[in-house]
C-alpha cells in the first residue's frame, strides 16, 4: 500500500476515536434515573410505559387539539380532572423539575427548552 | 476508475440506501404510522372538535371612543391589563418594542378618513389598535408554515412553536399589528406583576393579540375589556348570535373600521 | 473535475484565504446572532426586513440572469454564447445559493426552517419561493456539471440533459415572479402592491445579472487564458441596455401612477426614497447615487467608444451593478416598510454584526463561484492545449 506506514496507524487512530463512547464505559450504564413520583397519586393520564416513550408526542398533540381545534376538554382520571397542558396540567402533580422531569433528560443528554417559556410551579425567575 | 472498484461502491451505495431506509420502511408497513406532525396539523380538527365552551361562532369587538374619549386613564388600564396577563416584556427601546394592544392619534389608526377639518375631539383622542383577527387575514395567507391560522371561532392565533421566525406575517399585515421577539423576553418581564399560568414566548418568534383565547375557556371576557369594567367601552362577543349584546350594539350606533376598502374584514369596530 | 480547484497559482490561494477570512469573521458574527437574537441587527418593529432579505431580493434577481445566456444558445442556436453558458449557469448557483444562506441568516428560529416542508402550506408564497429556488439550484449544478463533463469529455453532451436545460429558462422566469409576488400580494404595503413588480424585478435582473457575468468574463480573461470573445461580450451588453432601459422605463411608469394620481399611499414611500418625507430623509443620498449611477452606466453602454474598450465597459458594468443592488436591494425591501402601516417613520441602519454576516455570505457566494469557475476555466483550457 503506498503511504501504508501512515494510512494504517491513522485507521487505527480513527477507528478508537470514532468507537471511543463505545468502549469507555463499555458494560457500564452508568446510574439509571430515578424520577420521583408525585406523592399521594398513582394513576397518570396515559400509563408510564407509554409517558416513557411519547410524553412529547402527546404534548404535541395537545397542543394542536388545544390552540388549532379549541378543543380544552380536560382529561379525568379517577375523578381528578386535569387540563391538557404542560403547566397547568402535567406539573400541578409533577411540581419539581429536577427530581422529577431532569432526572432522565440529564440521564439521556436531551434539553428540551419547554421552561424557556413555560413557567416551572415554584419558579422564581 | 477501476471497472471493480466501480462496481464496489456502486453496490455499497445501493446497500447503505437500504440499510438507512429498510427500518423506516418497515415501521411504515408494519404500525402503519404516520408522522404525527402531519396528522394533527391537517385538521384532526374534523373528528376531535368539540368546543370545550361555547365560545361563538364569530368572535368581534367594538370599541366605544366616545367612553375613552370621556375617561382618561381608561384606554392605558386595558394596554396595562393586557400585557400583564399574558407577560408581554417591556424592553425599554422603541426598536425592539412589543405592544399587543395600545393607544395611536386618529390619523395613524384609520389611515383610510379623511382628516380635514377635524371635530375638535378627534384632535386630542387617542384610539387603541389591536389584531383585528380579519375574516380575510393576509398574515394567515403568508405564512409557509401554518404557525399563523384562523380558528373556527374567529380568532386568528400564534403557534409558537411552529414559527421560523421569517416575519412575512408581519409584512403581510396592513395594521402593524405584529411585534416580533427580536431579543429574549424574559428579562423584561415585570417580576412583581407576571402571570404564572400563561408561559412566555422565545426569541425569534413573532407574537401578536390573541383574543385572550385562553380566558374566554375559562369563561372570562378579554383583558382588556375587563379592565373596562362597566364602562360599555369596550364590548365583546359573538357576531353571529343576533341576541348578543355586541349585535345590538351594531345595529343601533353607526361604527368604522381600519382599512376596509383592502377587504380583510377585521373583527374589531369603533363607535367615533 | 473537483481536483481542479485544489491547484492553482498563489494569486488564487490568496484570494480562496481572503473569501475564507471575511466567512470566518461572519460566521463569528452569526454565533453572537444566535445567541442574542435578530435584535443584533438594525431592523425593529417597524421595518421588519432589513439587508438580509434586500441581499436576498437582489441575488435571485443575478440568479435568474443565467436564462440569458442559456436561452439564445440552446433555443435559438445563437452559437456565440456557446462558450459562457457554463459561466451564467454556475453564476446561477452561486446566487442562488447565497440566496437561501440570506434567508437562513434572517430567521428567527432557523433550527426550525424545515417547519416549512413538514407543514406544506401552498396558500403561502414564501413556500413556494423555497420550492423553486431550491430546484432551479438543483437544475442548474445538475445541468452545469453534466455539460461540463461532456466539454471535458470532448463529447456533445448527453440528450437526456435537454429537457433539464429547457425547463431551466422558464424556471429562471418564474424564481423571480415568485420572489416579486411575496411582495406584490400584501394589501398593506403600497410602495409593493402594484402589477409591475414583476416585470420591474425581471428587467432589473436581465440588466444587472449579465452586467456581472460581463465583469466576471473580463475579469476571467485577466487570470487565465479563457476569452469569452468580442462578440459575445458585445451582444451581453446589448442585453443588458434593452434591460436597463426598460427597467428604467418601469421606475419612471411608477413615477408618474404615483405622482399624477396624487394619492397619498402611492406617493409617500417615493418621496421617503427620492426626496425626504416629514424631514425623514435618510435614503434619499443613496437613492440619488442609484438614480445617477444607472443613467451614467447606461450612457457609457450605449456610446461605442466607451462600450467597446475593456476599461470603461468595466466601469460602466460596476456602476449599473451597484445602482441596481442600491434600487432592488435598499430601495425597494425598505422603502415597502416606510411609512409603516400605523403612518409611522422608522429610520434602519444595519448593524455592525449585520454587515459582517451580509459580507459573509458574499464571500461564501464569491468562494463557490470562485471554486465552479476554476474547474470550468480548467476544463476548457486544457481544450484549448490539447
Amino acid at each position: 500500500m503506498y503511504d501504508g506506514k501512515y494510512i494504517i496507524p491513522g485507521l487505527i487512530v480513527f477507528v478508537a476515536l470514532a468507537t471511543f463512547p463505545i468502549w469507555k464505559n463499555m458494560g457500564n450504564a452508568g446510574v439509571a434515573p430515578k424520577p420521583e413520583k408525585p406523592k399521594g397519586v398513582t394513576k397518570c393520564v396515559e400509563p408510564a410505559q407509554y409517558m416513557r416513550t411519547s410524553h412529547m408526542k402527546l404534548l404535541d398533540d395537545w397542543r394542536d387539539e388545544v390552540l388549532r381545534d379549541g378543543d380544552r376538554t380536560p382529561i379525568e382520571v379517577d375523578g381528578v380532572k386535569y387540563e391538557k397542558s404542560l403547566m397547568n396540567g402535567c406539573m400541578k402533580c409533577h411540581e419539581d423539575k429536577k427530581k422529577f422531569c431532569d432526572e432522565c433528560h440529564v440521564y439521556a443528554s436531551v434539553k428540551p427548552y419547554c421552561w424557556d417559556c413555560h413557567f416551572l410551579p415554584k419558579e422564581t425567575f | 476508475m477501476d471497472i471493480k472498484r466501480r462496481q464496489f461502491l456502486k453496490i455499497a451505495g445501493l446497500s447503505t440506501i437500504a440499510g438507512l431506509g429498510a427500518p423506516a420502511a418497515f415501521n411504515l408497513l408494519l404500525k402503519g404510522e404516520t408522522s404525527p406532525v402531519l396528522h394533527a396539523s391537517s385538521g384532526g380538527g374534523a373528528e376531535a372538535s368539540h368546543e370545550a365552551a361555547p365560545t361563538g361562532v364569530r368572535l368581534a369587538m367594538v370599541i366605544d371612543q366616545r367612553v375613552f374619549d370621556a375617561k382618561e386613564g381608561l384606554a392605558q388600564k386595558c394596554t396595562t391589563a393586557c400585557h400583564t396577563v399574558h407577560n408581554v416584556p417591556d424592553f425599554g427601546n422603541k426598536k425592539d418594542e412589543i405592544k399587543w394592544i395600545f393607544e395611536v392619534p386618529y390619523e395613524k389608526a384609520f389611515t383610510a378618513k379623511s382628516h380635514n377639518h377635524k371635530n375638535k375631539s378627534l384632535h386630542d383622542s387617542s384610539f387603541l389598535v389591536l389584531c383585528n383577527h380579519c375574516d380575510n387575514p393576509p398574515c394567515v395567507r403568508a405564512c409557509p408554515t401554518k404557525a399563523t391560522f384562523k380558528r373556527k371561532d374567529g380568532i386568528v392565533a400564534m403557534d409558537y412553536h411552529r414559527c421560523i421566525g421569517c416575519r412575512f406575517c408581519m409584512a403581510a399585515c396592513p395594521y402593524g399589528m405584529r411585534s416580533f421577539n427580536w431579543r429574549d423576553p424574559r428579562p423584561f418581564i415585570d417580576q412583581a406583576t407576571h402571570n404564572k399560568e400563561f408561559p412566555t414566548r422565545m426569541r425569534g418568534v413573532v407574537e401578536k393579540c390573541n383574543f385572550c383565547v385562553d380566558r374566554l375557556a375559562k369563561g372570562l371576557q378579554p383583558a382588556c375589556v375587563e379592565a373596562t369594567g362597566n364602562t360599555g367601552a369596550m364590548v365583546f362577543g359573538d357576531l353571529n348570535d343576533s341576541h348578543s349584546e355586541i349585535r345590538k350594539v351594531l345595529d343601533e350606533n353607526f361604527t368604522i373600521q381600519r382599512k376596509p376598502a383592502l377587504g380583510t374584514q377585521p373583527s374589531v369596530f369603533y363607535i367615533i | 473535475m473537483l481536483e481542479k480547484a485544489l491547484t492553482g497559482s498563489n494569486r488564487y490561494w490568496g484570494w480562496i484565504a481572503v473569501l475564507l477570512a471575511f466567512m470566518a469573521a461572519g460566521a463569528l458574527s452569526y454565533v453572537q446572532q444566535f445567541n442574542y437574537g435578530l435584535g443584533l441587527t438594525g431592523m425593529s418593529r417597524d421595518v421588519s426586513w432589513g439587508i438580509y432579505i434586500a441581499q436576498f431580493t437582489f441575488l435571485v434577481g443575478v440568479a435568474a440572469s443565467g436564462v440569458m445566456v442559456v436561452l439564445p444558445y440552446y433555443l435559438h442556436d445563437y452559437k456565440t454564447f456557446g462558450k459562457i453558458t457554463i459561466l451564467g449557469e454556475f453564476l446561477a448557483v452561486a446566487a442562488v445559493s447565497m440566496c437561501l444562506l440570506f434567508i437562513l441568516a434572517d430567521l428567527g428560529q432557523p433550527m426550525r426552517a424545515l417547519n416549512v416542508l413538514l407543514h406544506p402550506t401552498p396558500n403561502s408564497i414564501l413556500f413556494w419561493d423555497m420550492i423553486v429556488l431550491n430546484v432551479y439550484l438543483f437544475l442548474n449544478i445538475f445541468v452545469g456539471w453534466v455539460v461540463l463533463t461532456a466539454e471535458k469529455k470532448e463529447v456533445a453532451p448527453p440528450k437526456w440533459i435537454k429537457p433539464f436545460i429547457y425547463i431551466s429558462i422558464p424556471w429562471a422566469v418564474s424564481i423571480h415572479t415568485v420572489t416579486a409576488f411575496l411582495y406584490a400580494g400584501l394589501p398593506g404595503r403600497h410602495f409593493w402592491l402594484t402589477a409591475i413588480l414583476a416585470p420591474r424585478f425581471l428587467a432589473s435582473a436581465f440588466a444587472g445579472g449579465p452586467a456581472l457575468l460581463i465583469l466576471l468574463c473580463l475579469i476571467v480573461k485577466r487570470v487565465t487564458k479563457f476569452d469569452a470573445g468580442r462578440e459575445a461580450i458585445q451582444k451581453l451588453v446589448t442585453i443588458v441596455i434593452y434591460a436597463a432601459l426598460i427597467n428604467v422605463f418601469f421606475v419612471l411608469l411608477e413615477f408618474f401612477t404615483a405622482y399624477y394620481s396624487n394619492i397619498p399611499g402611492h406617493m409617500h414611500t417615493l418621496d421617503y426614497l427620492f426626496f425626504g418625507l416629514h424631514g425623514h430623509g435618510q435614503l434619499v443620498p443613496w437613492m440619488q447615487v442609484s438614480a445617477i449611477f444607472c443613467i451614467i452606466s447606461i450612457v457609457m453602454l450605449i456610446v461605442p467608444a466607451t462600450r467597446k474598450r475593456e476599461d470603461t465597459l468595466a466601469i460602466a458594468c460596476v456602476l449599473l451593478f451597484i445602482a441596481l443592488w442600491i434600487d432592488k436591494g435598499i430601495g425597494l425591501v425598505i422603502g415597502g416598510f416606510v411609512p409603516s402601516p400605523l403612518e409611522e417613520i422608522t429610520a434602519y441602519h444595519p448593524s455592525f454584526q449585520e454587515i459582517m454576516i451580509t459580507l459573509g455570505v458574499w464571500a461564501t457566494g464569491a468562494l463557490i463561484l470562485t471554486v465552479l469557475y476554476k474547474i470550468a476555466l480548467a476544463v476548457k483550457e486544457e481544450k484549448m492545449i490539447s
